[in-house]
């Protein structure tokens, strides 16, 4: 079996909040965002991470950099535990881990033009380099990301949202990374600009041997891009499995309620007969439910779910759930039936 | 007869780039009790729209042409007959349910507010009538979450506050403006759900302003896709989806990845949508179209009917299309497009009339 390029495990981030109305002295309560999870990541290979709003997909990202404290192990491809390391240690291994973000106008210096943009991570990380050099990489990623060399003078607000991200892009990759973290890339683009991006990715990756960790709530575009997928829920991991795997037969009843809820461009699809309702809201991570952090929302719930935090099970396609299985008929009329009550 | 009419609605802002035809002579009629979908990517006009109906446009705006409400022109209506008609008759809904909802104010009396205004009601009245339309859109515990407010709810609690404050009056039309964006999809499904109930009980007609073709294809009986401000195609929405008639709906749908199906490379569309202050001489979609001819470069389609309820605005012959008979390879479409990008930058200021749609993404000016 090949090194993985990234081994995490046991990875949690917790912050430490202040609780509305608590006295100034009282102690602040933990609030923890990604709640040990493990995964590996292959060089040269998409690991699509989905969720809902606040299930800690960004917070995930974000540690994986090293942008908010995090404990646990994340170990690279040279045995080098990244979760561990001094800033000053993190140095070095940040040229090989680099990330896209969001908003593509956002991320990008309104005051710096999109040579000095893509040419930073240069300058910063290959300090050798002349000016002529950098200069010449500089135009050589902008072609390849698709942008025009003759345009490095321009400033980001000349710019689509599709050529931001594009910029965005060029960044990310001047260093030669290995690792890509894109988190929501192309949620804030138009329909025609999405598919240029996420071709554009697609391309790149095969071209250079990326691997990418992919962040996106749009399940359509993780399975388009993905080769394996793994599901967020409240800082959890509920499944983890190869996309075709996990698309085609998700077993945690979460990931199927989730992906039955993906609207399908085709008329005849059945909306109403397809989707698993999920009653009630996401419940509080200052709070979260004891046992499986599911089972406030889960039509398979029992008693056993309330007791025991489910493990990560089975070999490749694994799941944390004391009851996998496809949800039964009478599981999904059960849903219905609270869902509208 | 049609309960809205909308004849030859044009939209036009005036910026210091000069005018912005945010929509252009659109034709498009919503009979009682249906729901009609207006597709569009950021800047097609389909916000801006709904924001003339309903008398909404920035002080810069200026709407021309006709909208007949039950026989009634409401277009440019002065406040006085507006105000009776909003609310009462024609309902909106918005993106962003925090953004809508008044802050400072308890749910309570942000509702109570529109049926004292407009039925006259007693404060207590009303209180006990938002009570009873919030328990219609199916909030738990509605009688002791009417005093909160709105920061107090999560965000598909709040956009189900912002539909039950639209049904109060019982509008005969409501008009969704992505009313699903900003949700997950585990919410979205539920608000589409609620929608589809409540739509069913009033029978009321519904607008449903969106840019996800999933959303339109589980929700709509008719369509009409927008581009560069104008109607490129309407019909019914399974033929539509079926047999997309126009360039631009073929490749919006062969653009989105599906979960319903296994991809290879996506067909994207190349470059990006025009810019509105100055838009191409002819077809807006020329530039992108991988089946354009000589004459759509000067020329503008009209929207024409081709078979029943269905019309498309295309030079291309239709069969040309369906079979998919390209005349221009997309490469050389995506190489003739990378040309182009060093023309004048378009500045953000001339898009600031179309930027209050409420879609947070931005406008694209030039790919």
């Amino acid at each position: 079996m090949t090194k993985p390029l990234l081994d995490v495990r046991d990875l949690r981030v917790t912050f430490q909040i202040r609780r509305e109305g608590a006295m100034p002295w009282s102690a602040p309560t933990p609030l923890h965002a990604v709640g040990g999870v493990d995964f590996s990541l292959n060089p040269g290979e998409t690991l699509g991470v989905v969720g809902e709003s606040g299930c800690g997909k960004s917070t995930l990202a974000r540690a994986l950099i090293g942008l908010v404290p995090a404990t646990g192990r994340a170990e690279w491809i040279d045995s080098k535990d990244l979760v561990a390391m001094t800033p000053r240690q993190m140095m070095r291994y940040r040229s090989d881990i680099q990330m896209v973000f969001q908003d593509p106008l956002a991320s990008l210096n309104p005051r710096m033009t999109v040579g000095q943009i893509i040419a930073e991570p240069l300058k910063t990380h290959r300090p050798g380099l002349s000016s002529a050099e950098v200069k010449t990489r500089v135009k050589a990623m902008m072609e390849k990301v698709g942008l025009l060399p003759n345009q490095i003078n321009r400033y980001p607000h000349e710019f689509s949202g599709g050529q931001c991200q594009r910029i965005g892009i060029a960044r990310a990759l001047i260093v030669e990374p290995k690792l890509i973290i894109c988190d929501e890339p192309v949620s804030a683009l138009d329909v025609s600009i999405q598919a240029q991006v996420i071709n554009l990715l697609i391309r790149l990756q095969k071209e250079l041997g990326l691997a990418l960790v992919f962040i996106a709530h749009d399940l359509s575009v993780v399975k388009h891009i993905s080769d394996r997928v793994m599901v967020l829920y409240l800082g959890k991991v509920m499944e983890i499995g190869s996309s075709d795997d996990l698309f085609a037969d998700p077993q945690h009843p979460y990931t199927q309620a989730l992906l039955s809820a993906v609207p399908v461009p085709d008329p005849d699809h059945d909306v109403a007969g397809s989707v698993v309702p999920l009653s009630g809201d996401l419940p509080s991570p200052m709070n979260p439910p004891s046992g499986c952090v599911f089972r406030t929302r889960c039509p398979r719930a029992q008693a056993a779910c309330a007791e025991q935090v489910p493990a990560l099970m089975g070999q490749d396609h694994r799941t944390a759930c004391h009851f996998p299985g496809p949800l039964t008929e009478e599981e999904i009329a059960r849903a219905r039936k609270t869902e509208a009550a | 007869m049609a309960l809205l009419e909308i004849d030859n609605l044009s939209v036009r802002f005036a910026t210091n780039d000069g005018e912005v035809q945010a929509v252009n002579q659109v034709n498009l009629s919503v009979d009682p009790g249906e729901t009609l979908g207006i597709v569009g990517e950021s800047g097609s006009g389909k916000s801006q729209l709904s924001f003339a109906l309903m008398g909404l446009l920035a002080k810069n705006g200026r709407a021309s042409g006709s909208v007949r409400f039950d026989g009634q022109e409401i277009l440019n209506a002065p406040p006085k007959v507006l105000n009776r008609i909003r609310a009462e008759k024609i309902a909106m809904i918005f993106q962003d349910p925090m953004t809508s909802l008044n802050p400072y104010m308890r749910v309570s009396d942000q509702m109570a507010e529109v049926l004292t205004l407009h039925k006259g009601m007693s404060k207590r009245q009303a209180v006990a009538e938002a009570v009873r339309m919030l328990e219609a859109v199916k909030i738990p515990d509605a009688k002791g979450r009417v005093r909160l407010y709105p920061h107090e709810f999560s965000g598909g609690m709040r956009q189900r506050v912002m539909i039950a404050m639209a049904l109060l009056c019982r509008p005969q039309l409501l008009i969704a403006d992505e009313p699903t964006t900003a949700l997950d999809v585990t919410v979205q499904a539920q608000i589409m759900t609620l929608l589809a109930d409540l739509q069913r009980e009033f029978g009321m007609a519904m607008i449903l302003i969106t840019h996800d073709l999933g959303v339109v294809a589980g929700s709509c009986e008719r369509v009409a896709v927008m581009y560069g401000g104008r109607i490129r195609e309407t019909g019914p929405v399974g033929p539509l989806f079926a047999e997309p008639a126009h360039p631009y709906t073929q490749g919006l749908l062969h653009a989105i990845p599906r979960i319903d199906q296994q991809g290879e490379e996506l067909a994207a569309i190349p470059g990006s949508p025009p810019n509105m202050t100055h838009p191409p001489a002819g077809c807006a979609f020329a530039p992108r179209c991988p089946y354009r001819r000589e004459r759509c470069d000067d020329q503008r389609p009209p929207l024409e009917g081709f078979a029943p309820d269905r019309a498309r605005a295309c030079f291309a012959p239709l069969a040309d299309v369906l079979a998919g008979r390209e005349t221009v390879r997309v490469a050389d479409l995506d190489a003739a497009l990378g040309d182009q990008q060093d023309d004048q930058p378009m500045p953000e200021a001339a898009i600031a009339g179309a930027g209050m749609a409420g879609a947070p993404s931005k406008v694209d000016t030039h790919d």
